[in-house]
């Protein structure tokens, strides 16, 4: 894909090192460097030249500091700005003085709005509030039914309407903040239909509703993998309806997301949240730094570890440790191990996450083969919970009926059984000399925390 | 209206940007310098062509500049209409078609790109044509997908095959194809849940479908169309790449042309991967998807 910013200024700064300060020439080539990065992950023309310009005043003069090379010093500083005009982390949402408060949620077709209405209603209601659904979306088919089948899966109450409400946008709205004073929700969530910025009649109409409900806030939602139109049309909903804040969605693929950058400079509204998967509870709050660090394509470490801890039950891993120390590991453990590593995602995306520098820059040539872990763990699947338990049991007749169930071959099942055995008696060679009470010692002791391990 | 007008309505915007912007550049100047190109650069840029492809156009402008070939600033539009003409033409072929019915659509993309609404309006422009058209629901994953595809059967009246919600796509490919078999439908349009093209799983699945199609149709699917947002950025250009690898990609189709977006991305997609664009969407109405000309794309965009 796109070669690393950090590599790029690398390879700029090469024979830089020595001297004392960054140079207008030597910064105009670096400048050169983002400007294309920028670019690349589809920031605004405009909002690259205005902030290429702030970078130069920046950096222009300053003393290299000896404990950052050239490159690092520029990249630290292209950061910090990308971060200051990102914002700050997480606002929270606004809130009505009077429940209840509203919320509508708006974008262009296809954007995510009510995947993403689904997902807020969801997070929500985990901060205490008692939401209310609404779908206005009366013109895409089966859009409403799309929110209502949402709702139902996560269990949040919507407002269905009369069937002669069924074409009335405004109709909709209101029979909803009637139903949310009578069944006490403090939180009304207006899902609208995609709509073109330039559509006058639709923009209108949201408008309308605008008016009629007074919301506390106006998410604008926008798709992380927007390209230069961004500009536009955050522009024309924020000038129309005064948008109070943006959800940038689809963050997990590999879009750089420079159109966040574009909407924030354009309409000066916090970003808020970030979709993330496809999952109902995939919504994150809004951190600049790691948005930032993404723009410039360089990795996001802080949600890499956030994906190994939630994932990684911190009790199962201290178990395992202490089977390991007793080498009363079994095969069984083995594979809840390897079902854990798959927890995480695909090896790749992991990899993807990291950033690429240093060492870890040749993880990414890193072939990671997925379909043989699906096949470890169809073998060991394929035992009884005895042969499981006590591998020493499984003969020749049990390993043809173990490949014959996994739909591997005898020679895929001894091979497993030899990496087995192999990997215990590694264990013990590192617990068994130890005399007894100091192994039982070292079963008790603490897990350092995986963030100070990946840190480290 | 005829079609050329009906495509000339629909791109009008995306027309109003790309060419007033190069228009304005051109206009009232006749030397060509520094500053003029940076201009170019601008609305090729914001156009969503990408930096290199349009650092790659000026490259060749300046070249022709440098060796006097370009004397008169108003030379330059001709050669960058002619420049984004042979790359467009360059992927230009002939839609494949079954030997014998059915000819089978594979229809895939990103989340939101327009993938159902697509499968809708290529229904009704195949009706149109005196064909039997049959759509297969194997978008079991969102909800309410399969809904919003029987609202467009509907509307075509034309068959349609479903199972429930979360049901295996392949399994609903399998089914479908044998109904169109045995009902002798001319084409299925299989409509594919979005899913982002980094997601491996997901795009295995894409390849379940594709081998699922061969077992019950030879040689199917015979086309599998890429839908691309027009507002989507660089990204396009991985999104097409990644589903070409894992689901054999055979086209492109443009929507949301009628917004602001210029789709620029597509002219590095069709450089780089030599897809041909198929169609475009211009609207929300069930004739608004136009088959692509490059031609007549490029002339209504340079046209006054």
């Amino acid at each position: 894909m796109f070669e690393n910013l950090s590599d790029k200024l690398q390879r700029v700064f090469k024979n830089l090192r020595g001297e004392g300060k960054l140079t207008s020439e030597n910064m105009d080539v670096a400048l050169r460097e983002i400007r294309v990065a920028l670019l690349e992950a589809d920031v605004h023309f405009k909002v690259v030249k205005q902030f290429i310009e702030s970078v130069r005043t920046q950096a222009m003069g300053e003393e290299v500091l000896t404990a950052l090379s050239p490159t690092q010093q520029v990249v630290k500083i292209v950061k910090e700005e990308l971060v200051k005009i990102l914002g700050t982390s997480h606002v929270r949402l606004r809130t009505a003085s009077e429940p209840p408060t509203v919320v509508m949620i708006v974008g262009l077709q296809g954007s995510g709005k009510t995947t993403s209405t689904g997902k807020l209603a969801k997070l929500l209601s985990k901060e205490g509030f008692r939401p209310l659904l609404v779908s206005v979306d009366v013109y895409r088919p089966a859009a409403r039914k799309q929110l209502s089948v949402l709702a139902h899966s996560i269990g949040i109450p919507i407002y269905e309407g009369p069937a002669e409400d069924a074409a009335q946008p405004v109709a909709l709205a209101r029979g909803a903040r009637r139903e949310a004073h009578q069944a006490g929700r403090d939180l009304i969530l207006v899902d609208t239909a995609g709509r073109l910025h330039i559509d006058e009649e639709l923009m209108r109409e949201l408008g309308e509703l605008k008016t009629l409900l007074n919301p506390s806030e106006i998410l604008f939602v926008a798709d992380a993998m927007t390209g230069q139109d961004a500009v536009k049309s955050a522009d024309e909903f924020h000038k129309q309806l005064g948008i109070t804040g943006v959800i940038l969605t689809k963050m997990d693929g590999d879009a750089r997301g420079g159109a966040a950058l574009s909407i924030r400079q354009v309409t000066g509204q916090p970003l808020k949240y970030v979709g993330v998967g496809e999952k109902v509870d995939a919504l994150e709050a809004f951190h600049p730094e790691r948005v930032a660090s993404r723009i410039l394509g360089m990795g996001d470490v802080l949600s890499f570890i956030e994906k190994v801890e939630s994932a990684i039950d911190r009790q199962d891993a201290e178990k395992m440790q202490r089977k390991l120390i007793e080498n009363d590991f079994t095969l069984e453990d083995f594979r809840d191990q390897l079902k854990q590593v798959r927890k995480l995602g695909s090896l790749e995306s992991l990899l993807g996450m990291m950033p690429q520098v240093g060492i870890l820059k040749d993880l990414k040539n890193v072939k990671t083969d997925e379909k043989e872990l699906t096949r470890v763990v169809a073998i060991i699947d394929s035992m009884t919970a005895s042969e499981r338990d006590n591998h020493m049991i499984i003969n020749g007749a049990r390993r043809r009926r173990i490949a014959k169930g996994s739909g591997t071959t005898v020679q895929d099942v001894n091979q497993l059984l030899k990496q087995y055995t192999q990997a215990r008696k590694m264990m013990k060679s590192f617990t068994g000399g130890l005399p007894g009470h100091l192994g039982k010692r070292l079963s008790k002791m603490k897990l350092p925390s995986l963030e100070n391990l990946l840190r480290g | 209206m005829s079609l050329l007008d009906r495509l000339k309505a629909g791109i009008q915007k995306t027309r109003a940007g790309l060419v007033s912007s190069i228009e304005d550049v051109i206009s009232g100047r006749k030397e060509i310098d520094a500053e003029l190109l940076d201009e170019l650069e601008y609305s090729l840029i914001t156009a969503d062509i990408g930096v290199r492809t349009a650092a790659d156009i000026l490259e060749s402008i300046r070249q022709r500049v440098d060796r006097h070939l370009v004397g008169d600033a108003s030379e330059i539009r001709a050669l960058i209409r002619q420049h984004l003409l042979d790359v467009l033409q360059a992927s230009d072929q002939p839609p494949r078609r079954a030997a014998e019915p059915p000819t089978v659509i594979m229809v895939v993309g990103v989340n939101g790109a327009g993938k159902t609404t697509t499968v809708g309006k290529l229904a009704y422009r195949l009706r149109d044509q005196g064909h039997g058209v049959l759509l297969c629901a194997a978008d079991t994953f969102r909800a309410a997908a399969i809904e919003q595809l029987e609202v467009w059967a509907e509307r075509n009246s034309v068959d349609i095959i479903r199972q429930k919600s979360g049901a295996d796509p392949s399994a609903v490919v399998f089914d479908s194809l044998q109904a169109a078999r045995a009902r002798r439908a001319d084409y299925v349009l299989v409509d594919t849940a979005g899913r982002l093209h980094t997601k491996d799983n997901l795009m295995a699945e894409l390849e379940k479908m594709r081998r699922t199609a061969a077992r019950v149709v030879p040689d199917a699917p015979h086309e599998v169309l890429l839908v691309l947002d027009a507002t989507t950025g660089q990204n396009g250009l991985e999104q097409a790449r990644r589903f070409t690898e894992s689901s054999g990609v055979t086209g492109i189709v443009l929507t949301k042309l009628d917004g602001t977006a210029k789709g620029g991305v597509v002219v590095a997609i069709t450089r780089e991967l030599g897809l041909p664009i198929r169609y475009i969407g211009v609207g929300e109405q069930i004739d608004d998807l136009l088959p692509f000309e490059p031609e007549k794309f490029i002339e209504s965009l340079f046209e006054n």
